[in-house]
């Protein structure tokens, strides 16, 4: 290709300032390699550095792989090709600049990452969310005797600072939720397999005129369960609801951890289905967008009438197959506990599993007076506490273990008494 | 034809094909055939994937090898196979006639003649038009252990075959890959591409496919039916309509004559453009009429 605008390229000061770019990037969170960079210079090169979006599209091919990728690259590219002379200043300056930005607008999701990546990993500051975050600060400090990570494991998540539920967040989204496939009566081809396929083996005889050749082996199919998570988003659970959402992105996002599907659903005074918002890769936009869906958070909650819609809308359609249900609630419900344990036993009756988080379980005198409570209890499988990442990470024993209760026998008795 | 110079070029190579490519489309596809580099497109179904690929080959003066995928895709569907009931006739017509030669014999057996060529190996073949345009698509069908196998095909376009030596690619092809994302394909793979997500074309770009692809529609009714789509893939359906709908909908409505849209020719036709229940039970009752006033208001400001 000889073009004649191909003095610009060789000039190495393009070329630097893409490898910048690209360093950039890979701050953001972006997959970036040095192949991607050699990629970049090399396509700009071919394509000329003549139009802004001829050369936008051209990083945009080489960088982005994929399309939630994209805004980052995009407010990356805005802030960077503004004045790449200047780069370094701007760096320099970037750090108040950013924070009066998101001060005057509401961040986008690649926002915030794209202006960290270019102050080189200093975060702009929290918005001031928490007035007392200054207070809570000494108390940390003076309680760190375990290491923070060991104390932020087991701290109740209404009892977390601005900072310590953005931590515990990052912890979060590095759980997995481990199941056990099951085992089916169905077979499938498999050359390791134990089991000799009579069919196949002449089915493939046939094919090649009636010369048997080798044996097709075949091993039963695993399959793995569905995951129902049916979260209660009312005022007193809304700090529990918002970090147990967190931690379900995170395992419906994980590559092969088993689980056939993670649905979601929320509830306050209505049921919502928040499945598809579980799919976009960003949490925080995943969150958004399930927030924005579910019109009902911090309200009051009508357990029994959710569930009842749950059961009559949705169960059949994704209960099939044995399905785990994971109930979020504290059971404080205001409606009437015989049509609650009604649907509550429908819905056990349903599933291959019911197991409870309730985050009242924390206290340890915890008796279960509310008469909804005392619904529920018969008809779960399993009574957990899910207040802090401890007792999330307990809940993968709950999920292995087919025998595990939890609390559930405590309650009994103190139900009893 | 000979490889287009810029990007220029590519928009009016593929505009003489009926295909209506924006500049971002445009500049991948240019990148693809100047650095031999396979192009991984993955986008909503119904974006033209597919049909760019069909674009290039017949631009280009190329011949066009599709691949495809498919859950359990293997190599002997993708590359090659030994026709083995040629073999055995050649077997059994090599024990009448007495011939005793097992070595020649293993070597017949064993030669191009008994190969029966799948997709990926066809392209590695040399073709006298120039190197085909491979097309593989709906890759996020495929299972993972082929996409491995593909990582090397794509690097090196060769492919080994045990009996007869490495077949190497004298070009290498035009590689198109094409996902809808029901899955997310592997990052090694995506390394080795350049990567593009094709979006929904903006109103004016698709009254520019619509009149390439349904040329009969009159301008009026074709304002009327981009605008109604338009407007429904900003509500929040489970499935929104890609310009494969768009253009399906507009050649039921021309076979139906109708000249302008209206709540009760919309309803007749929405399984053109709508495929879930979900997303037609949505459209009923004033609905429709909501948003046909809507795309009404939106043509006119």
């Amino acid at each position: 290709m000889q073009l004649p605008e191909l003095t610009l390229p060789d000039d190495p000061k393009l070329a630097e300032n893409i490898t910048h770019f690209a360093r950039a990037l890979r701050r953001a969170g972006l997959p970036v390699g040095t192949h991607h960079t050699l990629d970049a210079i090399r396509a700009v090169e071919a394509v000329g550095f003549t139009d802004k979006t001829d050369f936008y599209w051209t990083l945009h091919a080489c960088f982005v792989s994929r399309p939630d990728h994209a805004q980052v690259f995009t407010q990356l590219f805005r802030m960077f090709w503004r004045d790449p002379k200047q780069i370094e200043d701007l760096m320099a300056i970037m750090l108040p600049a950013m924070s009066r930005l998101a001060q005057s607008r509401p961040p986008d999701p690649g926002d915030t990452r794209a202006s960290a990546a270019l102050t080189d990993g200093a975060e702009p500051p929290d918005a001031p969310e928490d007035e007392s975050s200054e207070e809570t600060e000494i108390e940390i400090d003076a309680s760190r005797t375990m290491s923070a990570e060991e104390r932020l494991r087991s701290l109740d998540f209404e009892q977390m600072t601005v900072e310590e539920a953005a931590a515990a967040r990052r912890m979060l989204a590095r759980l997995t939720l481990p199941v056990a496939p099951l085992r089916t009566r169905r077979a499938k081809p498999s050359p390791q397999g134990a089991r000799i396929d009579t069919a196949r083996t002449l089915r493939n005889a046939v094919r090649n005129g009636g010369e048997m050749r080798k044996l097709s082996y075949s091993v039963p199919r695993l399959r793995w369960p569905a995951l129902v998570t049916i979260c209660d988003i009312s005022g007193s659970m809304s700090q529990y609801s918002r970090m147990v959402l967190h931690f379900l992105h995170a395992v419906a996002n994980e590559k092969g951890a088993g689980w056939a599907k993670v649905h979601g659903f929320t509830f306050g005074t209505r049921l919502t289905n928040i499945t598809r918002h579980f799919l976009q890769r960003d949490v925080d936009a995943a969150l958004a967008a399930a927030g924005s869906e579910a019109q009902d958070w911090e309200g009051g909650t009508r357990l029994g009438d959710c569930l009842h819609t749950f059961n009559r809308d949705w169960s059949r359609r994704v209960m099939g197959q044995g399905a785990v249900v994971l109930l979020i609630t504290d059971g404080l419900d205001r409606g009437d506990p015989d049509v609650l344990a009604a649907e509550m036993k429908r819905l056990h009756l349903s599933a291959r599993r019911v197991i409870w988080l309730n985050p009242l379980l924390r206290w340890d005198g915890f008796a279960p007076k509310a008469r909804g409570i005392a619904a529920m209890l018969p008809h779960v499988d399993s009574l957990r506490a899910g207040h802090s990442i401890k007792s999330l990470e307990d809940l993968a024993m709950a999920l292995s273990d087919r025998d595990d209760r939890g609390e559930k026998d405590r309650l009994h008795r103190a139900l009893s008494d | 034809m000979h490889t287009p110079k810029t990007i220029d070029d590519i928009q009016t190579m593929l505009s003489g094909q009926n295909y209506v490519a924006g500049r971002a489309l445009s500049t991948v596809v240019f990148l693809s055939l100047t650095l031999g580099k396979p192009l991984f497109l993955e986008g909503e179904p119904g974006t033209g994937k597919t049909e760019i690929a069909k674009a290039i080959a017949a631009a280009l003066g190329r011949r066009l090898i599709r691949l495809q995928c498919y859950e359990g895709l293997d190599v002997s569907s993708a590359v090659y196979e030994w026709n083995f009931p040629a073999q055995m006739v050649a077997i059994r017509t090599a024990e009448a006639a007495g011939a005793t030669d097992r070595k020649a014999l293993q070597t017949e057996l064993f030669s191009p003649e008994f190969l029966t060529e799948r997709p990926l190996l066809q392209a590695m073949r040399p073709d006298p038009a120039g190197a085909p345009v491979l097309l593989i698509d709906e890759l996020d069908r495929s299972d993972e252990p082929f996409e491995a196998f593909l990582l090397e095909a794509l690097s090196d376009f060769q492919v080994t075959i045990p009996e007869l030596g490495t077949i190497k690619a004298p070009a290498p092809p035009i590689v198109i890959v094409t996902s809808n994302r029901t899955r997310e394909v592997h990052d090694a793979l995506k390394r080795r591409c350049l990567y593009h997500w094709v979006e929904y074309p903006d109103f004016a770009r698709e009254m520019e496919i619509l009149s390439a692809r349904a040329p009969d529609a009159s301008a009026a009714l074709s304002r009327e039916i981009v605008a109604f789509v338009q407007k429904l893939r900003s509500e929040d359906l489970f499935k929104k309509p890609g310009v494969a709908e768009t253009i399906d909908w507009a050649r039921c409505l021309l076979a139906l004559d109708v000249i302008s849209l209206s709540p009760q020719t919309i309803a007749e036709t929405l399984g053109a453009v709508l495929k879930y229940q979900d997303d037609i039970a949505r459209l009923e009752g004033g609905e429709t009429k909501r948003l046909l006033d809507e795309a009404r208001a939106s043509l006119t400001s």
